[in-house]
């Protein structure tokens, strides 16, 4: 009686094994396909590069980009010994270490004033995240006029007050500050419009309840906003980070890497490297030292991230 | 003394329709009230009003003798539990429960004495350490009904605190509630839509519909002597039946939907208003089970539900409505029969055909309680 029950019982359970077997292989054939058309153009477009840039720093290159030489490490060795690259590097992590958190902390301080319920607070919503249309080339026409060393608008002001006129762009200790302000700027209307869509996700109870509490704001902003706020923070720190790293146009329009290299930011290296000095080995290890630099730097984000951060 | 006073509040979302409209009442300190009525009246506006959180748009609200209308929250000195629990998703329930008192600056060791009695009094002693994505809907509830608790804030409003909980949970949590509420002297606004909560927890009741209160009284008083149609159908469950009835004074009869007759004694025509055309009312316990001889009516029956200690009977429509009778113990009924049953007119609780207004309450419940009484 036992067996002749448990027996059909067996064969159910090996069946059911089989049928959920060939399911899951179906779902993942089925994955594959929505995945292809991403897959081959991220090969085309990023895989391969990659793998070309890694391929590259290897050799010594003619003007062209055709390998002429493999020189194995010599390429990785020479920019590590070269003053320049090291200048490079320490210009862009002050670069990263001025305008990220400077960045983050502005729109967060405009966000936060401007998640208020007061008339007419659409007018400034969209004056705070309007730089977010300006192209990084018009932004730096503009900020190059208010940088100029007599009739821009910041010297005049010094004058005004009696100080001595700054070269904010020409002067070596003032070009990288100046450079992150102006970038700042620029960053501040992304970084405002998606901390304030992470303001108003918030439910506005949970400050109901605070309220009745008689929690003051500061208090507030410090067990309930942040706390609420960390996914969308973590998510801005992250794309703000990579995007100073990357750096580039506000460079070449403002001060061509300029004064001394001091605002040499290594994007800006690797592009003089390659298109003026046609060093394309040189160019393509600084390349992939960058790339690690930005993945090692994601990779921490997201270890400490995920003990930080609180997701719904 | 009046702890909450509202003179003629108002409160309109579009300034155009009033969703409360000139709401009068006051509340007394350590008084228990209840605030009855469908969804979508105004219960959680007008507590949230109370509370602060809402703009009050006519009228003057009074806390403890003074204006308050434009006190912000956390100066009326109360606690609140909201509807949709309002429970911060980043903190554990320990530190939800404990979020008001570490606003307040209350020293460690008496939030750990307060956090303790009160988790242990709901029932939330195992769950301090979860985060309130990982609880239950009823054990969130909880929480928030925890969180207002520990507050021990004179007055404690509750919007719907325990709609989220089983049967047995919610009788322990009813009792817990009165008692706690009882010992520290809380005044209690207190909003359910649950028949059982309202009747057995309030000092008082407050019946509202469509933003206008239609009763305010004692549980027993809306009970027995409903203002109108609305609070008679609203108060009790079953609701009460209702009909149109017509009286023939010369016949001495009272007709009831063209269906049911109902004969006058002398008595009966001295105590009945002696309206032509009225809206009757008899509650489901007044349609008495009876035999050939003692039998006023025979009504259709068309569905019975078995509750175990008693029974409740449908019958036929009547004026629209499913008529329902409550017989202690149990009946088996066959759909489709024609039972017979004893109604008495002297149940009839008498309202205006028109406007719904009371004309006059059942008075048989009169003469019973003055004998209880007098005995
Ligand atoms: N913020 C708001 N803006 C506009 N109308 C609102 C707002 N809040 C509530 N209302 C309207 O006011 C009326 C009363 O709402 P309220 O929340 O007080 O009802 P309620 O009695 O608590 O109902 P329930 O028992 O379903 O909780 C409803 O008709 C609702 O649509
Ligand atoms: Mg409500």
């Amino acid at each position: 009686m036992n067996t002749e029950s448990a027996m059909p019982f067996e064969y159910n359970q090996v069946h059911f094994e089989e049928l959920k077997k060939q399911q899951r292989k179906k779902v993942f054939l089925k994955g594959l396909l929505f995945l292809l058309p991403s897959l081959l153009l991220f090969s085309i477009f990023i895989f391969y590069p990659m793998i070309r840039t890694v391929y590259l720093s290897f050799f010594l290159t003619n003007q062209a980009g055709i390998t002429t030489v493999f020189v194995g490490m010599q390429n990785y060795i020479d920019i590590f010994t070269s003053p320049i690259f090291m200048k490079s590097l320490t210009s862009t992590f002050l670069f990263v270490l001025f305008t990220v958190p400077g960045t983050i902390i502005v729109s967060l301080f405009l966000a936060v004033i401007a998640n208020e319920k007061i008339k007419g607070i659409g007018f400034f919503r969209m004056i705070f995240s309007s730089t977010m249309g300006v192209s990084v080339a018009a932004a730096s026409v503009f900020w190059l006029f208010l940088f100029h060393p007599s009739i821009g608008f910041f010297n005049k002001i010094l004058v005004t007050f009696g100080f001595d006129k700054i070269g904010w762009l020409t002067n070596p200790e003032w070009a990288l500050a100046s450079v992150s302000l102006s970038t700042i700027w620029m960053n501040i209307g992304f970084t405002f419009l998606i901390i304030l869509g992470g303001l108003q996700s918030i439910d506005s109870h949970l400050y109901e309840s605070a309220n009745i509490d008689g929690a003051g704001f500061f208090y507030k902003l410090r067990r309930i906003t942040i706390p609420m706020l960390s996914p969308t923070l973590f998510f801005v720190v992250t794309v703000s980070i990579i995007n100073s790293f990357q750096t580039f146009g506000q460079i070449d329009m403002l001060t061509k890497g300029g004064p001394s290299n001091e605002t040499n930011l290594i994007v800006y290296s690797i592009y003089r490297e390659a298109f003026v000095n046609y060093q394309y080995g040189t160019a393509s290890a600084q390349a992939v030292i960058l790339f690690i630099i930005i993945l090692i730097m994601t990779v921490i984000q997201f270890k400490l991230g995920e003990r930080k951060v609180h997701y719904q | 003394m009046k702890h909450v006073e509202l003179m003629d509040i108002s409160k309109s979302y579009d300034k155009q329709t009033n969703v409360l409209d000139e709401i009068n009442l006051s509340i007394n300190k350590g008084e228990f009230f209840v605030l009855v009525g469908p969804s979508g009246c105004g219960k959680s506006t007008l507590l949230r009003m109370v509370a602060g959180l809402e703009e009050i748009t006519g009228g003057v609200l009074k806390l403890n003798d003074e204006v308050a209308n434009h006190l912000p929250p956390k100066n009326r000195n109360l606690s609140m539990v909201f509807q949709n629990y309002a429970l911060y998703p980043h903190l554990t329930v320990e530190q939800n429960i404990l979020f008001g008192l570490d606003v307040k600056r209350v020293n460690k060791k008496e939030q750990k004495r307060r956090l303790m009695e009160t988790a242990e009094m709901i029932g939330l002693s195992e769950l301090l350490k979860r985060k309130p994505k990982e609880l239950s809907g009823g054990q969130r509830q909880r929480v928030a009904l925890a969180r207002s608790v520990v507050s021990e804030a004179p007055l404690c409003l509750m919007d719907e605190p325990l709609s989220n909980l089983d049967a047995k949970l919610r009788a322990h949590m009813r009792v817990e509630i009165r008692r706690l509420q009882r010992k520290l002297g809380l005044t209690m606004i207190y909003v359910t839509h649950d028949q059982v909560e309202a009747m057995t927890m309030g000092d008082r009741i407050m019946v509202l519909n469509d933003g206008k209160v239609q009763q305010v009284g004692k549980p027993i008083t809306l009970y027995n002597e409903p203002a109108n149609t609305f609070v008679a159908s609203f108060i009790g469950s079953p609701k009460m039946n209702m009909g149109k009835a017509e009286l023939f004074v010369e016949n001495r009869q009272i007709k009831v939907e063209d269906k049911l007759t109902f004969h006058l004694s002398p008595s009966d025509l001295i105590h009945i208003p002696a309206d032509k055309k009225t809206m009757i009312g008899i509650r489901a316990e007044h349609i008495y089970p009876a035999t050939e001889q003692d039998a006023t009516n025979y009504l259709e029956v068309v569905g019975v539900e078995q509750l175990g200690n008693e029974t409740i009977i449908v019958f036929e429509e009547l004026g629209g409505h499913l008529w329902n009778a409550k017989w202690p113990g149990q009946w088996a009924i066959n759909l489709g029969d024609k039972v017979p049953v004893n109604i008495s007119v002297q149940n009839f609780c008498f309202f205006d055909a028109e406007n719904g207004q009371l004309i006059q309450p059942a008075y048989q419940e009169q003469n019973q309680e003055q004998e209880v009484i007098a005995q």
